[in-house]
């Protein structure tokens, strides 16, 4: 039951992606403006346009181009960057991880604030506290990322200008990095200065996104734990002495986990969409940022790859909550 | 059937009063409410209402801060941007775009949501699966990107941003109100309804659609704020309109851009938005809860 489950699922994340890529295919077929004629010189022939049109794969029918993109793309050729001159699956591979770090550790961030928000709320239900929590957890719920974005821009940037505005690394600093993941590299490398420097690059991108979501997270959280709460089994441990802060740690998060993880993973996606602005607003090179500017440029093959690129994402992250959420719930897992 | 209509019919007028009531009651739609209420006044009254002409450029006053600090004008209330333009003025006739997308992206992208939603919680079958695969895909875009893509392919300017949101969020709207539909048609008073002999499409529209009406309200507000956002972000990428019209999102860009030497250009237009975003929210909020029976209780 469950590998046909599992395939089932595989099925319907392939017709995903491939509604995904027909559909952004298409659109930007009717995209009016030549990305040839940005960028041939002033001099060129028309038959120098016809043979860079050729060159591209720009002159076939529209079926055919998406064949010829399909059956490419099936072995790894996304083609190459039109504004970039270069082979868009290096591009994705250096830009990518940019992204992946600023959005997990966004993602923990989001994980540790909204977990710990929401134990405390739980807590202190009923007291005057409860209100303030709420009210201002409802604040961090109503403002998008992009609004946030730019006020840490005006506070941590210009007020109290303690992070920098834009980048991933000081241009100063003189390093060669092995990997694309240059935070994670230069923490296992033990280069703590390095280190320092592109972590504080990242801190307010980091806060833009996560805040949003850590009130997302807070919120479903204390729900179902305040739900939890008022059942007998939870009753039964208080009536053994347990103190209400194991109670809600050990007894009542326990139960209260699989809605939450459910919800966080689906709201990730959502972060992860977020951040095409956020990257933008901080001018950090992640894929996000580049997407703006494909799209700006009309690079049709880095547009097209890059779409796929969250498609996948977007999939993949879907799937492994699904099986998180599975393996949390034991009564899904023998269902 | 005559009997029927005459059992209900006298609830029916008490039953909108009392909501009015429950409305005006609740804090959160009369503070939302009533800031929105102002945006409209400023929108509609912009060019008696603004000091000056949000275009009139003025070199010899370029980047002025607000008038109460130090090198301040008296002129410039809060300041001027690098053209020397007022950032008031430019502000209140921000307000213009702001509310036009919010009003209209969110009534469209509501109203064909809503009508494929229906359809797809009521009739099952092969027009849901069609329908929840179409919104699978959908949320498979991150939709900034999606929004950005769909104004380059429209070409710039206000009507492309609305259909750009209304393209993109007729999910929001499908998804809710597909499960709220479904919900509603287990109901006893639906099973009712089928028991008289009313069509299927009758019973859809005149007992589910008031049903699932309180949650789509809210709804409607909640979009309100997002369209608001989305139009700030592609004024930021410069997509939306020409920048002979004053927006926030605009007004965003060009601050972010001379931040070091004008914050305040940046600042206004921001305060702008959070309110305006906050103010749709808990109007939403406040609506869901005044609307609803089982929050009322």
């Amino acid at each position: 039951m469950i590998a046909v489950t599992i395939l089932n699922r595989l099925i319907m994340a392939a017709v995903t992606l491939f509604g995904v890529a027909l559909i952004v295919f298409v659109l930007l077929r009717v995209v009016p403006g030549d990305p040839i004629a940005m960028m041939i010189s002033p001099g060129a022939t028309p038959a120098d346009i016809a043979a860079m049109r050729a060159h591209y794969g720009l002159d076939a029918s529209l079926p055919v181009q998406f064949g010829l993109w399909l059956k490419a793309v099936a072995v790894g050729d996304f083609g190459t960057s039109i504004s970039l001159k270069r082979d868009v699956l290096g591009l994705l591979g250096d830009r990518l991880p940019a992204t992946l770090e600023l959005a997990f550790a966004a993602l923990v961030l989001a994980v540790l604030v909204g977990g710990i928000v929401a134990i405390v709320g739980t807590l202190v239900r009923r007291t005057v506290l409860e209100p303030i929590i709420d009210s201002l957890n409802g604040l961090f719920l109503a403002v998008p990322d992009f609004v946030w974005a730019l006020a840490l821009v005006l506070v941590l940037g210009v007020a109290f200008p303690l992070f920098p505005l834009s980048g991933r690394i000081d241009p100063g600093i003189e390093t060669e990095f092995h990997t694309p993941f240059y935070l994670i590299e230069s923490l296992v490398t033990l280069h703590f200065a390095i280190f320092a420097d592109v972590a504080a690059h990242m801190v307010m991108p980091v806060l833009a996104l996560g805040l949003p979501l850590a009130a997302i997270v807070a919120r479903v959280l204390k729900a179902t734990l305040s739900e939890a709460m008022l059942q007998d089994y939870i009753l039964l441990a208080r009536l053994k002495g347990m103190s209400n802060l194991r109670l809600v740690l050990q007894e009542a998060l326990r139960n209260a986990v699989g809605p939450t993880i459910a919800l966080t993973g689906v709201q990730f996606t959502f972060l992860i969409g977020g951040t095409v602005i956020v990257e933008r607003i901080f001018a950090y090179p992640g894929i996000g940022n580049m997407a703006i500017d494909a799209v700006i440029n009309r690079d049709l093959p880095l547009i097209q790859g890059l779409v796929l690129v969250f498609g996948l994402l977007f999939i993949v992250i879907n799937l492994l909550v699904d099986a998180l959420v599975a393996a949390f719930n034991p009564r899904l897992a023998h269902g | 059937m005559a009997e029927i209509t005459a059992t209900h019919a006298p609830v029916t007028p008490s039953r909108g009063s009392r909501r009015w009531r429950a409305l005006l009651r609740e804090p959160k739609v009369l503070m939302g409410g009533g800031f929105i209420l102002l945006l409209i006044v400023l929108a509609v009254f912009a060019p008696f209402i603004a000091p000056k002409d949000p275009l009139e450029q003025d070199l010899m006053s370029g980047t002025l801060p607000p008038s109460w600090m130090d090198g301040g004008d008296q002129n410039f209330l809060l300041g001027t941007d690098d053209l020397g333009r007022d950032v008031l003025s430019r502000m209140i006739f921000g307000t213009r775009i702001a509310l036009t997308v919010a009003f209209v992206a969110a009534s469209l992208s509501a109203l064909i949501g809503t009508l494929l939603g229906l359809f797809a919680g009521w009739y099952g079958g092969w027009a849901d699966r069609i329908i929840s695969r179409l919104v699978d895909i959908w949320m498979a875009f991150p939709p900034v990107l999606l929004s950005i893509l769909l104004v380059a392919v429209f070409g710039s300017g206000v009507h492309s941003v609305i259909a750009a949101i209304v393209i993109i969020d007729w999910t929001r709207f499908c998804r809710v109100v597909r499960s709220e539909t479904q919900a509603q048609a287990q109901m006893d008073y639906v099973t009712a309804a089928r028991t008289i002999g009313f069509s299927k499409l009758h019973i859809l529209f005149s007992e589910i659609l008031p049903n699932v009406a309180p949650v789509l309200i809210a709804l409607v507000s909640l979009e309100m704020g997002i369209a608001v956002i989305v139009e700030a972000i592609l004024s930021f990428v410069g997509l939306s309109v020409s920048s002979d019209t004053p927006t926030w999102g605009g007004m965003i860009a060009e601050g972010r851009q001379i931040i070091h030497d004008g914050w305040w250009v940046l600042v206004a237009p921001l305060a702008a938005l959070f309110a305006t975003v906050l103010a749709f929210n808990q109007l939403g909020d406040g609506l869901r809860r005044a609307l609803d029976p089982v929050m009322r209780r």
